[in-house]
């Protein structure tokens, strides 16, 4: 019998509290290579929390963060941490473009201020880049403020993919897009993670794009992981807090609190 | 809350607020003397600190200056003493007006523009997203806002001491019958090298509070647009106490040399 694979991506026993609000207690989550898993879960359930510790944006009180097997918490030098920074890309809620910087330059920005490659390579790959994700050459020399909400996200998604990550974060990708916009950003995802062949996690509250994107769709509840399973069985999970959630309901187990 | 409760609560807040801007200088000081620098970064700031301040600078120079000297020659006629005036003009605008006048400009103008900058950066997540591009966000945004202060306030400082000498030369040799040449001389040769120097100190020193709690205060904001608003005002107001508070100490100390 062989041994059980090393998850790309690993968070164990991670617990967070902000003053007396605990947010994460004790989350465990394994990723394993080459999947996608959706985190879903109400407003406030810890979920940009758990990203966020995830990527190394926020400590966590308790609990660790494997990345392929190392504990993230042990990368000391300053080099180690750029080297393991460079495994990550991450689309923002927002887009969080640089509204300083031209559309490439925000595409290219890791390739020119990290990996050192030459403006003009650069620039060409930032160039094929938005055309993957549907931009025309046109707008690389445009200023973020200038795109629409979607073309924003697509230039983010540019960003979070033009150097060929192992891991990809999706924070809420298609909140505030419409519809269609969203359903164009979910296959552009999809079509991206499949190319790259990497870990992907995503949190989002918008089920079309949970079932959508995710192999696998894991529901936090008051900071903890209440089910997990497989996408295509989100439906008959038979779990009292998923179905409450994935079919809008006001009445369940789940008490919105004001 | 008892009074002495609340002074307690108060004096942690203090420390803990000294302790959060010291670990914030130390990070940005160690970001801007050691590579990899962001040369661009730099460069835009040198132009948006430093010559951008040009105008503000030197018009608030060019007016301290004439009030200046209106002040001291009457203050001088006082005691017949008119004729010192362009010495102390020249005096009060190298070691304190010039230096002090320009960082205080420069905390309304540059100061609160980083906090915003920065602000706005922290509360639509492009710090964040700077992380996830490899790219350390003190090295980014703290270190070029820190040297380009340094390096410019000193010569805006320069700029400053000249053009308010020239104020008070103006109104001396316009209004109050001094003699051109003779003004000029009297001021060369009064005033020694070291007037000039502790005034460009002081600015370097100015220059890195400035920037530095314009990023600090910017770097911390939360709350959205309220919080960058805040951000800003307190920016802003600490950037102005914190010159007015070394210079004293700077002064004292240039003094007792």
């Amino acid at each position: 019998m062989s041994a059980p694979e090393t998850p790309m991506l690993e968070l164990r026993g991670v617990r967070k509290a902000f003053g007396d609000k605990v947010v994460l207690d004790g989350v465990d989550i394994p990723v394993a290579r080459g999947r996608s898993l959706v985190i879903i879960g109400g407003s406030g359930q810890g979920k940009s929390v758990t990203i966020k510790i995830a990527i190394g944006l926020m400590a966590p009180d308790a609990g660790q963060v494997f990345v392929d097997g190392q504990d993230t918490s042990q990368i000391r030098s300053a080099a180690d941490r750029a080297a393991h920074n460079a495994r990550f890309g991450m689309l923002f809620q927002g887009a969080a473009l640089f509204d300083s910087l031209t559309i490439w330059e925000n595409v290219a920005f890791r390739l020119i201020n990290a990996d050192k490659v030459p403006r003009k390579e650069a620039r060409e790959r930032a160039v094929e880049a938005l055309s993957r994700v549907g931009l025309p050459a046109s707008v690389a020399n445009l200023y973020p403020i200038e795109l629409s909400g979607g073309m924003q996200k697509r230039a983010g998604l540019a960003r979070a993919v033009v150097a060929a990550p192992q891991i990809i974060f999706f924070d809420e990708p298609t909140t505030g897009l419409d519809p269609i916009n969203a359903d164009v950003i979910n296959d552009l995802i999809v079509e991206q993670v499949k190319r790259l062949g990497c870990t992907a996690v995503s949190i989002t509250h918008d089920m079309a794009s949970a079932r959508k994107i995710g192999d696998e769709i894991a529901m936090l509840h008051k900071g903890r992981i209440v089910w997990r399973g497989p996408a295509a069985d989100i439906d008959r999970s038979g779990n009292a807090y998923v179905d409450q959630f994935v079919n809008g309901r006001a009445d369940g187990p789940i008490k919105v609190e004001v | 809350m008892n009074p002495v409760q609340a002074v307690g609560r108060s004096t942690l807040g203090l420390l803990r607020t000294a302790g959060s801007v010291a670990i914030f200088a130390g990070r940005g000081v160690a970001a801007s003397v050691s590579a990899p620098w962001f040369g661009g970064q730099m460069a835009r700031q040198v132009v948006a600190i430093g010559y951008l301040s040009l105008p503000v600078v030197g018009l608030t120079a060019v007016f301290t200056g004439a009030a200046l000297a209106l002040n001291i020659y009457t203050g001088g006629g006082r005691f017949n003493a008119e004729q010192i005036m362009p010495q102390i003009v020249a005096l009060g605008i190298t070691r304190e007006l010039g230096p002090v006048l320009a960082a205080l400009m420069l905390a309304g103008r540059v100061s609160a523009a980083i906090a915003a900058e920065i602000g706005a950066m922290r509360a639509t997540e492009q710090i964040d997203a700077l992380h996830t591009l490899s790219t350390d966000p003190f090295r980014y945004l703290v270190a070029p806002r820190l040297i380009a202060a340094v390096l410019t306030l000193p010569l805006l400082t320069a700029v400053a001491d000249t053009i308010g000498v020239a104020g008070g030369f103006l109104v001396a040799t316009q209004t109050l019958g001094f003699s051109g040449p003779l003004y000029v001389q009297n001021t060369w040769n009064f005033l020694t090298s070291w007037d000039i120097q502790s005034g460009l100190i002081k600015a370097a020193v100015f220059g890195f509070i400035v920037a530095l709690m314009g990023a600090y205060h910017g770097y911390n904001a939360s709350g959205g647009a309220r919080g960058v608003g805040r951000a800003t005002t307190h920016a802003v107001v600490s950037a102005a106490i914190l010159v007015f508070a070394a210079d004293y100490i700077l002064t004292s100390l240039f003094t007792a040399k």
